[in-house]
C-alpha cells in the first residue's frame, strides 16, 4: 500500500464509466480542440461538395478577367489566368485532404506493423530495422521528400509517396517506443504465460495500448503532410498545374506580389487554417487521451 | 562519458553509408542513360563518354558503388551538369550563406522561444500563457514561405523599410531569418513549456520548496536546469527543420544559399548537383545532431559520470 | 516484528504550550466533478521533542495535512482553512517570505520517494548545503562542511566523497538518509516525515528508523511520522492519531492504542496485522480484514463515514455523524459506541 504525496488534486476513484466515454468527455470540454475539429469538418464538407457548388471551373483560363481584385462576382478575386481563386481554393481542399489521407495511410500501413514487430521482438530484427530508420531519419523530413521527388518525379501521386515515405519512420519510432514499454507490462507476461500466441498478443494487448500516440500523431501528421505538400507545390515540384494545389497557387502568385497580392494571400490562409485545425485537434486529442496531472 | 562518445561516433558510420547508398540508388533509379543524365543536356559526346568511363557505368553494380564511395570519400562530387563547374566549388561558394542564415535563425528562435516557454509554464492558464500558446500554435501552422511572402508585402512593398530579397548587410538578414525562425521558435516555445511544466511537477521541486528556497531559485536552479536537458536534443532536431525551411525561405528571398541551389538543380535536372547538395545537407544535419548529443551527455550528470 | 510499543515517554509541553497546534484544519480541492474535502476539521497537537504517529490508509488525508503545515499545496486548486499554530504563530497567516523562513529551518519535511524527491542533476552535498547557506548565512565552504558532517551523522560511509555524488549513484536507503540529513541540517524543531520507509526494503527500513531515532534523541526534534505501517508506529511513536476519510477517528498514546483500541476501524487495522504463530496457537488460518473499500471523497457516506464497513454499526450511525469525544487520559474517539 503506498500513498502518493498529494501535491495537487487527489484523483477521485470512479467506476462504471467507460474509458473511451471519459476520453470523449474530456475532448468535448476542450474548446480549442473542438474549434480545430470544426475547421476540418468544414474543409471536409467543402471538399465533398466542391463539384456541386458551381463556383466556376478551377482549371479553365479566362484571360480577360485576369488578376481581378476581390469583388461580388469573384469573392476572392481571380488569378493570373483569370480563374476564380475561391473555386481553386475549394477544389484545392480536395487535393490537400487527399494528400493528407494518402500520406497518413502510408505511414500507418507500413509504419505501425513494422514498429510493433521491431518493438515487441527486439533483438536482431529490431537492430536492423532501427539502423534502417536511422538512415532514413538522417535527413530532415522535408528534404527527404524533396530528394525523393527529385528521383521519382513530380505530380500528385509522387507527392503522396515522397511525403509518405518521410512519415513512415516517424510512426515506426513512435510505435516501437510504445511497444517496448507495453511489452514489459505484467499483463503481457501473463498472456504469454497462459500460452497466447504472438500475433494475438500483438493485436489484442500491445496494439490497443499503443493506439493513443498513433491517433495523436495521425492528426498532427495530416497537418504536416499538407504543409509539406504545399512546400513542394510552392517550389514547383509538387502537384502540377492546372491542378489547384494551394502551395502551387502561392508559388505562381508570387510573381504578382506587388500588384495583386491577393493571389498569394488567400491560398496561404487556406493552408494555415487547415494545418491549424489539425494541430488544434491533435493537441486536444493528446490532452484528452493521455492526461497528465495538470498544475 | 567516453564510452558514450565513442558509441555515438561509431553510430554515424552506418548512417553515412546509408546516405551514400541512398544517393547511389538515386542515380540508378533515374530513367535513361545515367552518363547522359549526369553530363547534362548541353554536354558533348566526349564528355558523356568520359563520365561513363569515370563512373565505370559499364561495369557491375558493386564496382560502380565502390567507385562512387571512393569518389565521395575524396570529396569528388563531379561537375554540375548546368554550369560545368565542380560541384564542391559551387556548394562551397554558397555554404556560408546558408549556415549564417540558419545560425541567425536558431539564435533568434532560442532567444525568444525559450523564455516564452518558461514564462508560459510558470504562469499557466493566465492571459500570458494563452498568448504564448496561441502564438506558438499559429507559428507551427503557418507555412514558412507564406509568412515570408506576407512579410515581404508588409515590410518591403508597403512600408519600404526592408529589402525584398538578395543578400548584403544586416538589413538583408532580418526578414529571412525571422521567417526561417518562426516555425522553430514556435516549436521550441511549445517544447520548453511542456518540459518546464513536467519539471515543475516533479517531486524534487516540492522538496526544494520545502527547504524554504525562494520561488525564483526553485524555478531557475531546480526546475529549469532539469527542463533544459531534453530541450537541447530538440534543438538539434529543429536544425533539421531549419534546413528544410531554408530551401523555401531562400527561394522566397532570393538568398544565394544551398537551399536555392537544390531547387534550381531539381528544376534543371542537374543530378550531380542534386546529389552533392543532398549529401551536404545530410552531413550538416548529422554533424549538428552529433554535437547536440555530446552536449546532452555532458550536461546530464547521469550520463557524464557513468 | 516486535509488537510491544517502546516506551518513549510523553512529550514535554514547552513553557508556552505545544510546539504545533492545529485547530480545525480544512483542506478542499476544486476538481472537475465538484469540490473535494481531503481534510475535514482536523485537530492535532505536537509537543516539543515528541513523536506523533499519523496513521491511515491511502487517501485519508494524512499527507495533505502535513503539506498544509508548510503550505506546500498549490493554492488555487486547494483551499485551506483553520489554524496551524507553531510556537504561537499561525502559519496559515504568514506572508510568503515568512513561511519560507520556516521551511527547512524550523520545520522540515522528508518524502516517500527519495529517488524522485532529490534533484537528479545536483550533487548531494550541494542540495544539503543549499538550506544551510540560505537559513544560516553560511559561506559555501562552511555549508559544505556542515553537509559532510550531516552525512556522517546519518551513517553514510566516506561522507566527504559521497557529498560529491549524484543521487543516482546511491542506493535507496542511502538516498533516504541523505534526505534526512538534508532535512535536519538546520536543526529544525519539527520534522514532517511522510511515509519515509514505504518505498524501501524491510531491512533498510530498520536502518532508517534507527537513524531517525538517534538523530531525534540528539537534536530533540519533534516528529510527525506519517505512515500506514503500524509496526513503525509501535517502534517510534509516543502518541498516535488515526485518520479516516479526512477526519480524526481516534487519538491515544501508543501503548494504550495497541492494547485497547476503541474505534472499530483502529481495531480492524490492528487485527489485520498477521501474527506469526497464530495458526499454531489458535488454529485459525484466515486473515482478518476490514471489509469494504475506502469511500470516494466525492461520495462520502452520510453520518459516520466508516459505517458501511463497520461490524458494530448501530441504528443511528448511517444518519448521525459522531463528534470527536475526549475521554480520560487524553484519549479521543469518534464513534457512537463511546460517545
Amino acid at each position: 500500500m503506498t500513498e502518493a504525496p498529494a501535491q495537487a488534486c487527489p484523483a477521485p476513484v470512479r467506476s462504471g464509466d467507460g474509458l473511451w466515454k471519459r476520453r470523449w468527455a474530456r475532448l468535448r470540454r476542450n474548446k480549442a480542440a473542438l474549434f480545430g475539429g470544426a475547421i476540418i469538418l468544414l474543409y471536409l464538407v467543402i471538399a465533398l461538395l466542391a463539384p456541386f457548388l458551381h463556383l466556376g471551373d478551377p482549371a479553365k483560363p479566362n484571360l480577360i478577367k485576369a488578376l481581378e481584385r476581390p469583388s461580388v462576382e469573384y469573392l476572392l478575386g481571380t488569378d493570373e489566368l483569370g480563374r476564380s481563386i475561391l473555386s481553386r481554393i475549394v477544389h484545392g481542399s480536395r487535393i490537400s485532404l487527399l494528400i493528407a489521407l494518402g500520406v497518413v495511410s502510408l505511414g500507418l500501413v507500413v509504419g505501425v506493423p513494422v514498429g510493433l514487430i521491431s518493438g515487441y521482438y527486439g533483438g536482431k530484427i529490431d537492430f536492423v530495422i532501427q539502423r534502417l530508420t536511422d538512415m532514413v531519419l538522417a535527413f530532415p523530413g522535408f528534404l527527404l521528400a524533396l530528394a525523393l521527388v527529385a528521383i521519382i518525379g513530380v505530380g500528385l501521386e509522387n507527392t503522396v509517396i515522397s511525403i509518405g515515405i518521410s512519415m513512415i519512420p516517424i510512426y515506426i519510432r513512435l510505435v516501437r517506443a510504445q511497444s517496448l514499454a507495453v511489452r514489459e507490462q505484467v499483463y503481457v507476461e501473463a498472456a504469454r504465460a497462459v500460452g497466447t500466441r504472438d500475433p494475438k498478443i500483438l493485436l489484442r494487448h500491445i496494439l490497443p495500448n499503443v493506439m493513443v500516440p498513433i491517433i495523436v500523431q495521425t492528426s498532427l501528421g495530416m497537418g504536416m503532410a499538407i504543409l509539406f505538400a504545399a512546400g513542394l507545390g510552392f517550389l514547383g515540384i509538387g502537384v502540377q498545374p492546372p491542378q489547384a494545389e494551394w502551395g502551387a497557387m502561392l508559388g505562381s502568385g508570387r510573381s504578382y506580389l506587388f500588384n495583386a497580392p491577393h493571389v498569394a494571400t488567400f491560398p496561404g490562409i487556406a493552408i494555415f487554417l487547415a494545418v491549424l485545425g489539425f494541430n488544434l485537434l491533435g493537441d486536444g486529442l493528446r490532452d484528452a487521451l493521455d492526461p497528465r496531472v495538470k498544475v | 562519458m567516453l564510452q558514450y562518445t565513442v558509441k555515438r561516433l561509431l553510430s554515424i558510420i552506418p548512417v553515412l553509408l546509408g546516405i551514400s547508398v541512398l544517393l547511389f540508388i538515386m542515380l540508378q533509379a533515374l530513367p535513361g542513360d545515367p552518363a547522359q543524365v549526369l553530363a547534362g543536356e548541353m554536354a558533348s559526346q566526349e564528355d558523356v563518354e568520359r563520365i561513363r568511363v569515370q563512373l565505370g557505368l559499364d561495369q557491375p553494380v558493386y564496382v560502380q558503388y565502390g567507385k562512387f564511395l571512393w569518389r565521395l570519400i575524396h570529396l569528388d562530387l563531379g561537375r554540375s551538369a548546368r554550369t560545368q563547374n565542380p560541384v564542391t566549388q559551387e556548394i562551397w561558394a554558397r555554404l556560408p550563406n546558408t549556415v549564417s542564415l540558419s545560425l541567425a535563425a536558431i539564435f533568434i528562435a532560442c532567444l525568444l522561444g525559450i523564455p516564452a516557454g518558461i514564462i508560459s509554464a510558470v504562469r499557466p492558464y493566465t492571459w500570458l500563457d494563452y498568448l504564448v500558446t496561441s502564438g506558438a500554435l499559429f507559428g507551427i501552422s503557418m507555412p514558412v514561405f507564406w509568412l515570408g511572402l506576407m512579410l515581404v508585402v508588409l515590410f518591403a512593398v508597403i512600408l519600404h523599410w526592408l529589402p525584398a530579397g538578395g543578400t548584403g548587410g544586416i538589413e538583408f538578414y532580418i526578414l529571412p531569418s525571422l521567417t526561417l525562425a518562426s516555425f522553430v521558435m514556435a516549436f521550441i516555445a511549445r517544447m520548453t513549456r511542456a518540459s518546464m511544466m513536467e519539471s515543475l511537477n516533479q517531486d524534487f521541486v516540492t522538496t526544494a520548496r520545502s527547504k524554504g528556497l525562494k520561488e525564483k531559485v526553485v524555478i531557475i536552479r531546480h526546475a529549469l536546469k532539469n527542463a533544459l536537458i531534453p530541450i537541447i536534443t530538440v534543438i538539434g532536431l529543429q536544425f533539421g527543420m531549419l534546413l528544410g525551411g531554408s530551401v523555401l525561405t531562400e527561394t522566397v528571398f532570393a538568398w544565394p544559399g544551398i537551399g536555392r541551389l537544390i531547387v534550381d538543380s531539381i528544376h534543371a535536372r542537374d543530378y550531380p548537383m542534386i546529389q552533392g547538395t543532398i549529401l551536404i545537407f545530410g552531413l550538416l544535419y548529422i554533424l549538428v545532431n552529433l554535437t547536440v548529443d555530446l552536449l546532452y551527455a555532458f550536461v546530464d550528470p547521469r550520463i557524464r559520470y557513468d | 516484528m516486535n509488537q510491544e510499543p517502546q516506551d518513549l515517554g510523553p512529550g514535554l509541553p514547552g513553557a508556552e504550550g505545544p510546539l504545533l497546534d492545529i485547530e480545525g484544519l480544512k483542506v478542499s480541492f476544486r476538481v472537475y466533478e465538484g469540490r473535494v474535502t481531503a481534510v475535514d476539521g482536523v485537530d492535532l497537537k505536537v509537543n516539543h521533542g515528541e513523536t506523533l504517529g499519523l496513521v491511515g490508509e491511502s487517501g485519508c488525508g494524512k499527507s495533505v495535512t502535513a503539506m498544509s503545515i508548510l503550505r506546500l499545496l498549490a493554492s488555487p486548486p486547494a483551499t485551506i482553512q483553520g489554524r496551524v499554530r507553531f510556537e504561537g504563530m499561525d502559519l496559515l497567516k504568514l506572508s510568503a517570505d515568512q513561511i519560507r523562513r520556516i521551511r527547512g529551518n524550523s520545520i522540515s519535511m522528508i518524502f516517500q520517494e527519495p529517488m524522485t524527491s532529490l534533484n537528479p542533476i545536483m550533487t548531494i552535498g550541494r542540495q544539503i548545503s543549499e538550506a544551510v547557506m540560505l537559513h544560516q548565512g553560511a559561506s559555501r565552504d562552511e555549508a559544505w562542511e556542515r553537509a559532510v558532517e550531516m552525512l556522517r551523522l546519518v551513517q553514510i560511509p566516506s561522507p566527504r566523497q559521497r557529498a560529491r555524488d549524484y543521487p543516482h549513484h546511491m542506493s535507496g536507503g542511502m538516498r533516504q538518509r541523505a534526505m534526512i540529513a538534508m532535512a535536519l541540517s538546520c536543526r529544525p524543531q519539527l520534522l514532517l516525515a511522510d511515509e519515509p520507509t514505504t518505498a524501501l526494503d524491510v531491512t533498510i527500513q530498520a536502518q532508517i528508523m534507527d537513524v531517525m531515532l538517534r538523530l531525534k534523541e540528539e537534536f530533540q526534534t519533534a516528529i510527525i511520522l506519517i505512515t500506514h505501517d503500524l509496526g513503525l508506529i509501535a517502534e517510534m511513536a509516543a502518541r498516535v492519531v488515526v485518520m479516516y476519510a479526512g477526519q480524526v477517528v481516534e487519538e491515544a498514546d501508543v501503548r494504550t492504542l495497541f492494547k485497547e483500541p476503541l474505534h472499530p476501524y483502529t481495531k480492524g487495522l490492528l487485527g489485520s496485522i498477521p501474527v506469526l504463530g497464530r495458526k499454531f496457537e489458535t488454529g485459525r488460518t484466515d486473515l482478518q480484514e476490514v471489509k469494504g473499500v475506502v469511500p470516494s471523497l466525492l461520495e462520502l457516506p452520510l453520518g459516520c463515514r466508516f459505517n458501511p464497513r463497520c461490524d458494530r454499526v448501530m441504528a443511528r450511525c448511517p444518519s448521525d455523524p459522531p463528534p470527536l469525544v475526549e475521554k480520560e487520559g487524553g484519549r479521543k474517539v469518534r464513534c457512537w459506541l463511546w460517545a
